[in-house]
């Protein structure tokens, strides 16, 4: 099989990956802004807390993985969206300090600047992880050189905007999908109802952002029904999302968090099917960096696969295993 | 203002600030899987103890290493994406690897360490500390094969402007790999073990959990005698690599303008680079032949050899390298004046010495910091050695106005964290080993 072709699905999984996992964490940190009672922001804490850093990994080394195998893509990207990049920069740095720091002193003002420190840092990467993947949905401009010539502002165009902010609820949804499983009680309830309204949200601002790409550049659509990768994802996406309040009803817990995370894995399918072969499509078709023109080399390619063969079986292992130690 | 010198200021800001605590840790590690491991093997509950405290401490250690380290990883294609393009080929599997092979091992099992003392057996424990010693020391060894090649680049050839892979365990194994891997790592472990050594000294001297303090310094003390005298040899190898791999780095830590046998070992000076000399020098004949080939007849190639728009800056290079072989002798010293103290069993009652260690914490971190600046000055002015110069590593796309806005952004909010650093660790030795607690 074509090296290319696996490199990008590899980078799919990590990505998808980083979602999932971080993404319940992610979700939960802003869901703690919706938690009245210190007790409760706690609860929310300590629930993700010994997770969120091997989550986040998940992040650096698909980060790795891109610089590895399409060190173009990871060049254009990083240094285009300069000024998006250190934002989130930042908000990563804080998003740590603030979970590790927020208990270390025992006072309450200290523990709520770091309570909402961690929630809107949470946000400010989601936000900007969505608007990143909404231009690469839809282009970016590029000259004959892979050099972004835009702004900071041509990143915030609609169907960007859009998409990042589906993708907060989206990531809402299975922050609250995950509360589900490990809380209890008033926390319990107030979990069930954060499922709701984040999966409302979703589906509304889903169908928006549908409609703005339709009006803008209808094209992304028609693209996306040219290929059976594009049906499944749309199958998938529907699945999960009327999965989620089935399952909700009838507490079957575990469920609503795999049909959420069905979700998500569905959305980076449809932006993966609408670009592939493309990475970074560009708005002048011919410069867009696709899986070859921004590849390593085939050596490089083959080492790298047999990296991530022997080191991922191994890092699923172990993360299963500390996920069965901190069962409820 | 110059982008490329913009952009140089901020990768040294950001990493030299992020070097200040993974070398901690590192060594920290090292004494907490010991300390766990005597608790596995005696049962007695004062290593526990002593394991918990120092957990707790480095948790705020690790906190910082990781919030910062983010930002390295992703610096290479925000800042330098003509580099990032040029090495992507070779530089992005280490990195890859780094998170495949060491993050995920690191952080998925201090999780347990931190927050599953009670949910798993003391084995299980004990092999959690075991896992984060080795992902560390994993993440150590994968960032510095992707920092060697850039020294001693090897395995490679240049195709279409870029350099690209011809033999990935000749570019992993470059020259320079194994000698600065175990330079840094000993170097980690000399600054975790006087880390230690010097916060329990804080305790003596006050007085205070004597038992707990006495147990923890005389652990920290051996571990810092070992890891001293190793890096001694360990630093002498490096050295003998770099004379051999790449000599005008080794001319300008010792600033030898001129070519010759018998080439001296600089003890002191100041290095004149108009008249080609070193005022008020302080030197041993022939000892830097001998240091580097073990034959006083051995040539050492000077400055002049090179041309002149190839050569590193000397004064930082020759001033950071002496820095740092200088406090090398001074941590041998005093850790064996240490456990010399420890086998009188009197080191409760020395209280100039104690005073020391405590004032000595942060020198291993500078230690370990001038050596990253002799090292990474005396690669200048390339960024792949003979391949690539630094300036033109850079992003064009980037404006110097932007890298000064995030300069500034990382600057003031790094010197927040560290007054951050400072108090919580404060705090804690105040607090001291009393019901430690790690996690939620």
């Amino acid at each position: 099989m074509d090296l290319n072709i696996v490199w990008f699905l590899l980078i799919g999984v990590l990505l998808v990956g980083y979602a999932i996992l971080d993404g319940f964490d992610l979700g939960a940190a802003i869901l703690q802004l919706f938690a009245k009672k210190e007790e409760d922001r706690n609860a929310i804490l300590k629930s993700i807390a010994p997770f969120w850093d091997g989550n986040e990994v998940w992040l650096l080394t698909g980060g790795g993985a891109i610089f590895a195998a399409f060190p173009h893509v990871y060049a254009t990207v990083f240094s285009g969206f300069y000024l998006a990049m250190i934002l989130l920069l930042v908000g990563l740095i804080f998003r740590a300090l603030s979970i590790e720091f927020r208990n270390q002193v025992d006072s309450p003002a200290w523990k709520k600047f770091w309570d909402k420190a961690f929630s809107f840092s949470s946000l400010l990467v989601v936000l900007l992880l969505g608007v990143a993947l909404g231009n690469i949905f839809i282009g970016i401009p590029l000259d004959g050189q892979m050099n972004y010539t835009g702004s900071f502002f041509t990143l915030l165009r609609p169907v960007p905007l859009f998409v990042g902010l589906t993708g907060v609820f989206m990531i809402c949804t299975q922050g609250a999908a995950f509360l589900l499983l490990k809380t209890d009680k008033a926390l319990y309830q107030s979990a069930r109802s954060w499922v709701r309204m984040s999966w409302l949200l979703f589906v509304v601002f889903a169908v928006l952002t549908t409609i703005i790409t339709a009006l803008t550049d209808a094209s992304k659509i028609s693209l996306l029904f040219s290929s059976v990768v594009g049906y499944l994802a749309t199958l998938l996406l529907l699945a999960g999302v009327i999965l989620v309040p089935l399952f909700l009803k009838k507490e079957a817990n575990f469920r609503v968090f795999l049909a959420s995370s069905a979700i998500i894995g569905a959305m980076f399918l449809v932006v993966a099917g609408t670009i592939f072969p493309n990475m970074v499509p560009a708005q002048i078709p011919e410069y867009s960096l696709n899986i070859y023109n921004a590849s390593s080399s085939q050596r490089t390619l083959f080492v790298m696969l047999i990296i991530a063969l022997i080191g991922m079986p191994i890092v699923l292992g172990y993360t299963a295993f500390v996920h069965r130690v901190f069962r409820k | 203002m110059d982008p490329v010198l913009l952009a140089r200021i901020q990768f040294g800001v950001t990493i030299g600030f992020h070097y200040i605590f993974p070398p901690i840790t590192l060594g920290m590690t090292v004494l907490i899987s010991i300390f766990l491991g005597l608790h596995l093997k005696t049962n007695d509950a004062l290593y526990e103890k002593i394991a918990q405290f120092w957990i707790s401490i480095f948790i705020v250690v690790f906190s910082i290493g990781v919030a910062t380290g983010i930002v390295m990883e992703f610096q290479f294609g925000t800042n330098w994406e003509k580099y990032s393009r040029f090495v992507g080929d070779i530089f992005g599997a280490p990195l890859a690897a780094e998170g495949v092979f060491a993050f995920f091992l690191e952080s998925t099992f201090l999780g347990v360490l931190i927050f599953g003392k009670n949910k798993v057996s003391k084995k299980t424990y004990f092999v959690s500390s075991l896992m984060v010693m080795i992902g560390s020391t994993l993440s150590a060894f994968w960032i510095i094969v992707a920092n060697s090649w850039q020294q001693t680049p090897t395995g490679y050839a240049i195709v279409n402007g870029r350099a690209e892979l011809t033999d990935f365990f000749a570019a992993v194994f470059n020259p320079s790999t194994i000698p600065r891997f175990t330079h840094a790592v000993v170097g980690g472990w000399v600054a975790g073990s006087f880390f230690v050594a010097g916060l329990s000294a804080y305790f003596l001297l006050k007085k205070q959990h004597l038992v707990f303090a006495k147990k923890s310094i005389k652990i920290a003390l051996i571990f810092a005698l070992i890891s001293s005298a190793l890096q001694i040899e360990l630093g002498h190898i490096h050295s003998v690599q770099v004379g051999h791999t790449q000599p005008e780095k080794m001319a300008t830590f010792e600033a030898l303008y001129e070519t010759r046998k018998a080439a001296p070992l600089v003890l002191m000076g100041i290095p004149n680079e108009k008249e080609q000399k070193i005022d008020y020098e302080v030197s041993i004949p022939a000892l830097l032949s001998i240091l580097l080939a073990f034959d006083p007849d051995y040539e050492v190639k000077g400055l002049n050899e090179f041309k002149k728009e190839d050569l590193p800056p000397i004064m930082p290079t020759f001033f950071s390298y002496r820095v740092m072989v200088g406090l090398g002798f001074y941590f041998l010293m005093i850790a064996l004046i240490g456990v010399y103290l420890n086998w009188k069993d009197t080191i409760a009652n020395s209280k100039p010495y104690l005073v020391l260690l405590l004032l000595t914490i942060p020198l291993p971190i500078i230690a370990n910091e001038m050596g990253w600046i002799a090292a990474e000055m005396g690669r200048q002015p390339w960024i792949v050695y003979r391949e690539l110069r630094t300036a033109d590593g850079i992003s064009t796309v980037v404006s110097a106005g932007e890298v000064l806005f995030s300069l500034i952004l990382f600057s003031g909010l790094y010197l927040c964290m560290f007054a951050l650093f400072l108090f919580l660790i404060t705090k804690k030795m105040k607090k001291g080993p009393v019901a430690a607690k790690a996690g939620y």
